[in-house]
């Protein structure tokens, strides 16, 4: 029996968002938070963490061990601080527990029915309940058909019913009429399921980023101009200026609206080597968040190359121009450049976010990553002839009910449909 | 007028039926096989084959049972091969071409020497019934059989009509009747009825056929047989020939297009797509210039070949002038034409796990009569009908298959909650525990079953219990040993030095490993017989995947446990869609896990049910 998890209250920012997850698994996942030993029926602050040990939230926790809760089965409740941030790293560290999956409409009612634990009124009230729960299961299904994700959702359906009909054309119609080797037809299909499916995943994280803002991180040696132009951008002394090197030694971050975009930019210490431990840790935490953010914006010294690893999208600009007369440079003094940067920051999150398409629910993220790690096995065994296409047509099946609520059904009939269009089947 | 008492009786002397009436004999209910004639038992009407994959797995699964269809095949088998014997062992299938008169000879000896069941010749023309039960049968020449349930196995003989050309006329199968009266008896029951068609290619004369030009077809070197109880052949072994179909094979068919049964418009039945005729691979796959056809041999002492890939409904003068167009079949003779055949089938919705229709208490049917096709799936459903057959006439409890235990009960639940659109024929790809349910380990998944519900006799009683103490002590010192990555790697079984320690059950299941390969580390393993190190090798290679899916059956057992009565109200279920109620009205699932796989049904829905049935349940205990 899969242990199953979702949202008690409504989704949104609120003051505070409870999460139940109910199943033989319940403690287990409880325990992926770093939380143990809970006492059952007793309400306990504790700190949860995640997959990387880091602080997520402090949370109000319960526990009611099966069969006395309310689906009988061992339940734990999460009450955690309503940002949606928080929500959706939890929802996302539970979705990728073996053997824990996101309940479908009406699942928690059928396990507490199944395990008696409603009684004659409530079940009178329940067909109203499923009425809801069918009709935004509906309305979420409506939503993924039409638009954009719609014809890509399509593509899918169509290529995983391909490869893996002819996994099973191999298997089931030997000594037909069908290639001997399917390898490189499903190797090709499953890269590209792969390739489309990892953007969508990454799409949504960008989705993710929208609500909270992308970041950008502002990098260069000390003194290069950098908190002077952060202070220019904010309109405020947020960051403290000096001409003395190395003022900046903590990561300073500035919340603004760049054309209607939430961007938080990040004032980071100068990069260069140094005998102070203080501002060494500082180097370090600059490095760190800038590694982290969406965007980095490098201040250039004359004659300098930059000292941090840039992406394609990052910017270099030189610094501090009303001192050196660049006229393509930027100050934070004057003011120079600084509208065509905020240009060109907000050209390219804006690319980003039409990247991201509309499969932004949890529900889909989820099943996209469980089928990309079933995709990733599949693949592996192609290349691997010791593999043979029953094992291969497993994790393939796996992936294919993983997308269930993206793609629809495919069953074996689906299947069959595909083998006996494409390939002369009956001797 | 005669009269004779049974607790069952069997219509029909094909594959469903002696299945069914042998299982019906075994749990110890008197039992009569009625048949039209008495060679008629145990016929082949198609290809002279048995198993395949997925057949073959129909096949391991009835001989687990004590079956008849595994243990005659192996006697009569002229060609034996394990099909996909380079995959896993899960989709290997066991295959064999049979001699027909040997198959008819030993079928007829099981049938007729079996204590408990008597052969009775004749044609039925109506049944005798108690209210709106089946208590017996009426024949053609007025003698009445009374039995407690009735099994009909009437394959293609309701209402059946072959056609050849635009010719044709009403008959069961070539130079046999078609059953008629029983069908207008049918009738009254009000059964959703439905019309199949299926076709077969010409007989050709063996010795008219220069097989020098041919390519030959061998049976496997190591014969895999179909019986765990069968240790070698009986038959001689022979070769298959094959030759292929060209452009102007396909030229004359084209030609002759429209004067074929199933292009002229003669036709109104669904026929199978994995077995179209030869008209149909031309027209549909137009640019294929060559379709490849498998000379089988119909017997040693019988010349006639049946050449498998080319079934057709064109005239007879125009089967002879495109089999001489290809190559070796120059100068062949034609047996027998190629023929379709149409035929009526229950749609098998109205029928229950147990195979007995819901709305006709005391009959049971099995075979193409609901919808399917195939040797195998008949011999599976008529050992499931039979057995239930005598459950019902002895007062015993029903004894229904599960997918999760075998691919019988996968045939059962998708011909009972889907029905059919054209003839149901098994593939691996239906097992959604393909992993699980292999041939190889038929006997492990249902000999137990069959031991529990009378089936299986002492013979394979002692047989089962030996091979399962072996397999037991082979796993026992497989898995009570653990060794590290750098024993393994000591010993030629490469792995990643992750300190894990594993069982050597674990290390089984790496791809390239083998029992033998773990004898350096186990010595005692070296004890152990090759069947059994190949048997524990077999089950350890998908353990991790058994393991996986296990916790899906489990779910699914649950869910079959939550028997829902046939007369269940589903109009009084308020908020479930008025298209929910009518598919489920018109399937009537039997249990939840039944009911859930109907198309649309949401988990919500199926709690609605659930809450009902709780409801009832407790009403009747209040």
């Amino acid at each position: 029996m899969d242990t199953i998890f979702a949202l008690a209250s409504a989704p949104g920012r609120a003051g505070v968002s409870v999460l139940r997850i109910s199943g033989p698994g319940a403690l287990a996942a409880l325990g992926a938070f770093g939380v143990s030993n809970p006492v059952p029926r007793e309400t306990m602050l504790r700190i949860l963490r995640d997959d990387a040990g880091d602080v997520l939230d402090q949370a109000l926790v319960l526990y009611f061990d099966g069969p006395r809760s309310f689906t009988g089965e061992d339940v734990v409740e999460l009450h955690l601080h309503g940002s949606p941030a928080i929500v959706t790293s939890t929802l996302r560290i539970l979705g990728t527990l073996p053997g824990v999956r996101m309940a479908d409409a009406g699942e928690f009612t059928r396990r507490a029915l199944e395990n008696g634990k409603m009684d004659l009124a409530q079940v009178e009230g329940l067909a109203d309940l499923i009425d809801s729960e069918t009709e935004a299961q509906r309305r979420q299904a409506q939503r993924v058909f039409s638009g954009k994700l719609g014809s890509l959702v399509q593509e899918w359906r169509k290529d995983l019913i391909r490869a893996a009909a002819l996994l099973e054309a191999v298997i089931d119609f030997v000594d037909e009429d069908v290639p001997v080797d399917v390898r490189p037809e499903v190797r090709n299909l499953l890269e590209k399921m792969d390739k489309s499916l990892t953007s969508q995943a990454r799409g949504a994280a960008v989705a993710e980023r929208v609500r909270h803002g992308f970041e950008v991180a502002i990098l260069g040696a000390p003194n290069a101009g950098k908190s002077t132009l952060l202070n220019y951008l904010a309109g405020r002394d947020a960051a403290i200026t000096s001409a003395v090197a190395g003022t900046t030694r903590d990561v300073i971050e500035v919340r603004m609206d760049l054309n209607g975009l939430p961007v938080t930019l990040l004032d980071t210490a100068g990069l260069r080597e140094t005998e102070d431990e203080v501002e060494a840790i500082g180097i370090s935490r600059a490095r760190e968040r800038a590694t982290q953010a969406d965007l980095r914006l490098y201040l250039l010294e004359p004659g300098e190359t930059p000292q941090f690893e840039l992406d394609g999208d990052d910017i270099i600009l030189a610094g501090k121009a009303d001192l050196t007369g660049d006229a393509n440079g930027i100050s934070g003094e004057t003011g120079q450049g600084v509208p065509q940067l905020i240009e060109r920051i907000t050209e390219v999150f804006a690319k980003r976010t039409a990247m991201v398409a509309t499969a932004t629910r949890e529900r889909h993220q989820h099943a996209i990553l469980r089928a990309i790690q079933d995709l990733t096995q599949a693949r592996a065994m192609l290349d691997d002839p010791r593999y043979s296409e029953d094992l291969i047509a497993e994790e393939l099946r796996s992936a294919i009910r993983a997308l269930d609520s993206l793609v629809g059904i495919v069953d074996v009939e689906s299947l069959l449909d595909e083998i006996f269009s494409s390939f002369c089947i009956g001797k | 007028m005669k009269h004779a008492h049974f607790d069952v009786v069997v219509v029909g002397g094909g594959h469903a039926g002696c299945d069914a009436a042998h299982a019906s004999a075994r749990v110890g209910a008197k039992t009569a096989l009625v048949t039209l004639k008495m060679d008629g038992i145990g016929v082949m009407s198609c290809n002279p084959a048995i198993g395949g994959l997925g057949k073959g797995h129909l096949v391991r699964e009835i001989d687990a049972l004590d079956g008849v269809m595994g243990r005659v095949a192996d006697k009569a088998g002229i060609q034996f091969r394990l099909l996909n014997r380079r995959k896993g062992p899960a989709v290997q299938g066991p295959r064999a071409q049979a001699d027909r008169a040997i198959y008819r000879r030993e079928m007829l000896a099981e049938m007729t020497s079996f204590p408990g069941l008597s052969v009775i010749e004749g044609e039925v023309v109506d049944f005798l019934m108690d209210g709106a039960a089946v208590c017996g049968l009426i024949l053609a020449d007025g003698s009445e059989i009374r039995a407690k349930s009735v099994v009909l196995t009437t394959g293609t003989f309701l209402r059946g009509i072959i056609h050849i050309g635009d010719q044709h006329y009403s008959g069961g199968r070539m130079g046999d009747n078609a059953a008629n009266k029983l069908g207008e008896r049918m009738d009254a029951f009000n059964l959703p009825l439905g019309r199949l068609k299926t076709g077969t290619p010409p007989r050709l004369d063996g010795r008219t056929i220069d097989w020098s030009k041919l390519e030959e077809q061998p049976g496997d070197e190591d014969p895999v047989l179909f019986s765990f109880l069968s240790n070698d052949l009986h038959a001689k072994q022979v070769s298959c020939g094959i030759t292929h179909t060209n452009e102007k094979t396909h030229q004359i068919i084209r030609d002759n297009l429209s004067r074929s049964a199933m292009y002229g418009g003669h036709i109104d039945g669904v026929g199978p797509r994995y077995c179209p005729s030869i008209e149909d691979k031309v027209v549909r796959f137009a640019d294929k210039s060559s379709h490849q056809v498998f000379l089988e041999p119909e017997g040693l002492e019988d010349h006639t070949i049946y050449p498998n890939g080319i079934s057709t409904s064109l005239p007879a003068e125009v089967q002879e002038d495109y089999v001489r167009s290809m190559v070796g079949l120059e100068n062949v003779t034609i047996l027998q034409p190629g023929y379709a055949i149409e035929y009526d089938y229950v749609d098998p919705r109205a029928l229950d796990l147990r195979l007995g229709l819901r709305d006709v208490p005391g009959l049971f049917l099995a075979g193409q009569i609901n919808g399917t096709t195939g040797y195998e799936e008949a011999a599976a459903q008529g050992l499931v009908a039979g057995l239930n057959a005598a459950h019902q006439s002895l007062g015993l409890d029903p004894v229904t298959f599960s997918r999760s235990d075998s691919y019988i009960g996968v045939m059962i639940d998708d011909l009972t909650t889907r029905g059919v659109s054209e003839p149901y024929r098994m593939f691996t790809s239906r097992a959604e525990y393909r992993l699980s349910l292999r041939a190889d380990n038929a006997d492990q998944r249902l000999t137990p079953k069959g031991l529990e519900v009378g089936l299986v006799g002492e013979a394979r009683k002692a047989a089962f219990g030996h091979k399962m103490e072996e397999l037991a002590k082979g796993r026992d010192l497989l898995e009570s040993r653990s060794v590290s990555p750098k024993v393994l790697n000591e010993n030629g079984i490469k792995v990643g030095e992750d300190g894990k320690k594993r069982s050597l059950y674990q290390v089984l299941a790496f791809p390239d490993v083998s029992v033998a390969d773990l004898v350096a580390i186990e010595p005692e393993l070296a004890d152990l017989s090759t069947a059994t190190q190949e048997q524990l090798q077999k089950d350890a290679l998908y353990a991790t995947y058994i393991l996986r899916q296990e916790q899906d059956a489990a779910a699914l057992r649950k869910d079959e446990a939550r028997g829902i009565p046939s007369d269940f109200d589903y109009h009084a279920l308020d908020g479930l869609s008025n298209e929910l109620k009518m598919k489920l009205l018109s399937v009537r699932p039997s249990n939840l896990a039944q009911a859930g796989r109907i198309e649309g049904m949401t988990p919500a829905a199926l709690a609605l049910i659930l809450a009902r049935l709780n409801r009832e349940r407790r009403d009747k205990s209040a």
